[in-house]
């Protein structure tokens, strides 16, 4: 038996266009983001929303914590943070994707870690 | 670019991903559940669908559709490193979505229903296709016993050789964190056997 018939043979129906940012750092749904400075105001002239991702950001947390907390749609909050980094006001984190062999530390880490918690 | 003054214990935080793929109610959230130190969050989206081709009826050009958006659970690893599992949505026809959650994953589990193999066809053949990613089959047995052997199941579903199926319960928190452990010991295998030494 096999299943393999429909391989190949799909359309792609549709295009997202969620992560393409104005930012050069990658800001994917498990990026972290936080605030540059926690102990700042949010600065003035932000829009609302913006003003709640960025109050929200005092705490290290992924973009898709923020889309889920904020109840915003996940590609405007990628938008909105972008636009904070480029202002300065939010970091985003390093997200390791295992793509280059000198992340190969930071997997063993992860399964070290995950070797002591599921044992 | 960002270069101020952050205090090094928020700048070195960092993440990476591990998406929990598999066909409809294969058990993707519930293994998510197992594993994860926050309740697994399920995010809705609204989206529209295109009209169908021909349909004359052009008071109602589009469709609106409420779909999973995002099912994730988090394991912070350590101090510095936090792992997210993203689920993809069950059903086939929102398939397209898996692009986004897969991009910039260190590897993906397909999670199949051993009852429902031809399910989980569609999900094995999208790591198939895009090797880029290690992938690890993961046969949930939903209390049954195995009817098939694994190499049978290799066979059915047309797994490469190299790629680990593993059974497990996916209720059970060690049993899918073992699932876990596998596919990082594979990514890790993999980048070794991609990458010179030095
Ligand atoms: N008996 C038994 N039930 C299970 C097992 N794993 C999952 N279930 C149940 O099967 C149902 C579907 O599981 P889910 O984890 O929601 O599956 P899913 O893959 O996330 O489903 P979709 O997101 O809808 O595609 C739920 O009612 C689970 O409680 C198992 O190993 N044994
Ligand atoms: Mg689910």
């Amino acid at each position: 038996m096999s299943y393999r018939k429909r391989r190949g043979s799909r359309i792609r129906p549709y295009t997202f266009t969620g992560g393409r940012t104005r930012s050069r750092h990658p800001l994917m749904v498990q990026t972290l983001v936080s605030t540059a400075d926690p102990s700042n105001d949010a600065p003035a002239n932000l829009m609302p929303e913006s003003q709640r991702i960025y109050l929200l950001c005092r705490e290290t947390r992924s973009v898709a914590e923020v889309s889920a907390e904020l109840k915003i749609p996940l590609g405007v909050t990628q938008v909105l943070l972008s636009d904070l980094a480029e202002l300065g006001v939010v970091y985003i984190h390093p997200t390791i994707t295992g793509d280059s062999p000198s992340e190969n530390q930071v997997l063993e880490r992860a399964l070290r870690g995950l070797e002591r918690l599921f044992q | 670019m960002v270069s101020n003054d952050f205090s090094s214990d928020i700048q070195t935080k960092m993440s990476t991903k591990i998406v929990i793929a598999g066909g409809f109610g294969a058990g993707k959230t519930t293994l998510v559940g197992s594993v994860s130190e926050i309740p697994a969050v399920t995010t809705e989206a609204v989206m529209t669908e295109a009209s169908v081709p021909h349909d004359d009826t052009s008071a109602t050009p589009q469709k609106v559709t409420t779909t999973v958006a995002m099912d994730f659970g988090r394991i912070t690893v350590d101090q510095q490193l936090i792992l997210y599992m993203f689920g993809t949505p069950g059903q086939a026809r929102f398939w397209f979505m898996w692009d986004d959650l897969v991009r910039g994953a260190v590897g993906a589990v397909v999670v199949v229903d051993c009852r429902r193999l031809a399910d989980s066809f569609e999900a094995v053949d999208y790591f198939e296709t895009n090797r880029r990613i290690p992938y690890v089959v993961a046969l949930n047995k939903f209390d049954g016993a195995l009817e098939y052997t694994t190499e049978q199941i290799r066979e059915a579903l047309e797994v490469s050789s190299d790629v680990p199926i593993l059974d497990f319960d996916a209720r059970d928190r060690s049993s899918s964190g073992s699932v876990l452990k596998t596919l990082l010991r594979y990514a890790l295998s993999n980048n070794a056997a991609a990458a010179p030494v030095g």
